[in-house]
């Protein structure tokens, strides 16, 4: 995946919010090793304290867990994962129902053209 | 010692010019940070202050609480705006020759990362364009493990596509706990891999300020608030 980050927000927590994608989707899988602070610094071009700061956050949030020795590992908890997804998932339905109410569509007509649109798409 | 750089009043004086005026600056060790500022604004003042090449009207510039001269030398890597290199020489050469000068300089680095940028060492420099002799001169000052890099322009002649290469270059070969002080105008390329910021103009300091506080403070990228405070 490249890294995708913005000009105009902290990049610390773009970081969070692209790595919480690589976990969700399963290219970081539960359970497994994440790479050196900073090899991801390296890959994503951004500072390594930045991204150390971004992947202290993560485990915070308890997706992470460091072991002393042997690195950092994604959670093995699949439950925290996807509450994770879900909570993404929210936030983009959230925001493309405020898109579509402020192009003048009702709830009704949005999930009826959702699913007009995703009938076609097949 | 927490600072690997220091300045307590520091003053140059240039006849007819007031290059820094007094400057107090403090510069942590583990960081990578930029030293913005306009043409003419004091940055390669400082950074020749730093390395000794000239000396201060008043006030002190510390590296690691020492005053410049041969201690001093041995855990600072410099890269001048101007190459100092021979160039009858081919890069073998004056890699054995940066060898032999300096004690933390790793050959083996050195070729590595020349082979990465596709920079052939039987060269010799006359024979090699402005980016590609940038391009060298950069992986020598990279090589050394020092504790301090201080890089004057080292993006101004290279390509965009080599610039962010030589970025990456920066960010995963220096040293753990090694401070970099990287001078530049091109702020749009340098800004993501920096921690800190430090504008400065007509030889004062004006803000001093992590990228990811001026991002979250201003909404706008470092390279946009620059283009703000030293409009022409």
């Amino acid at each position: 995946m490249a890294w995708n980050l913005k000009s105009d927000r902290p990049i610390y927590s773009q970081l969070v919010e692209q790595i919480e994608l690589l976990i969700v989707s399963g290219i970081y899988p539960a359970g497994s090793k994440l790479p050196s602070v900073r090899d991801m610094a390296g890959e994503a071009s951004v500072n390594p304290n930045t991204m150390q700061r971004a992947l202290a956050q993560l485990e915070n949030d308890g997706l992470l867990y460091s072991q002393r020795t042997s690195g950092r590992f994604v959670t093995e908890d699949v439950e925290s994962i996807m509450k994770t997804k879900n909570s993404l998932a929210q936030g983009l339905i959230k925001e493309f129902i405020e898109n579509m109410s402020n192009l003048g569509y009702d709830r009704q007509q949005t999930i009826s053209l959702l699913e007009r649109t995703a009938e076609e798409e097949k | 010692m927490e600072n690997i750089l220091e300045c307590q009043n520091l003053v140059k004086f240039f006849p007819g010019c007031l290059a820094l005026n007094s400057v107090n600056l403090a510069v942590p060790k583990g960081r990578i940070v930029g030293l913005l500022g306009p043409n003419g604004s004091g940055k390669s003042t400082m950074i020749k202050l730093a390395n000794g090449l000239i000396t201060p009207t008043s006030g002190k510039i510390l590296i690691n609480g020492m005053e410049p001269g041969i201690e001093t030398k041995k855990i600072v890597s410099y890269l001048p705006e101007r190459t100092y290199l021979n160039d009858w020489m081919n890069v073998n050469n004056i890699i054995d020759f940066f060898g032999d000068f300096y004690q933390d300089f790793n050959k083996q680095k050195a070729y590595d990362m020349l082979r990465r940028l596709g920079v052939d060492p039987a060269l010799r420099l006359k024979t090699m364009s402005k980016g590609t002799k940038e391009k060298v001169q950069l992986i020598l000052v990279m090589s050394r493990e020092a504790e301090l890099y201080l890089l004057d322009e080292p993006i101004g002649g290279v390509d965009p596509a080599a610039r962010d290469y030589i970025l990456d270059t920066i960010i995963s070969n220096y040293s753990e706990n090694a401070t970099i002080l990287i001078s530049t105008h091109l702020i749009a390329d340098v800004e993501k891999v920096l921690d800190e910021v430090i504008f400065i103009n007509q030889g004062n300091i004006v803000l001093v300020s992590t990228v990811d506080d001026i991002r979250e403070k201003e909404n706008k990228s470092v390279d946009a608030l620059f283009r703000e405070v030293f409009k022409c």
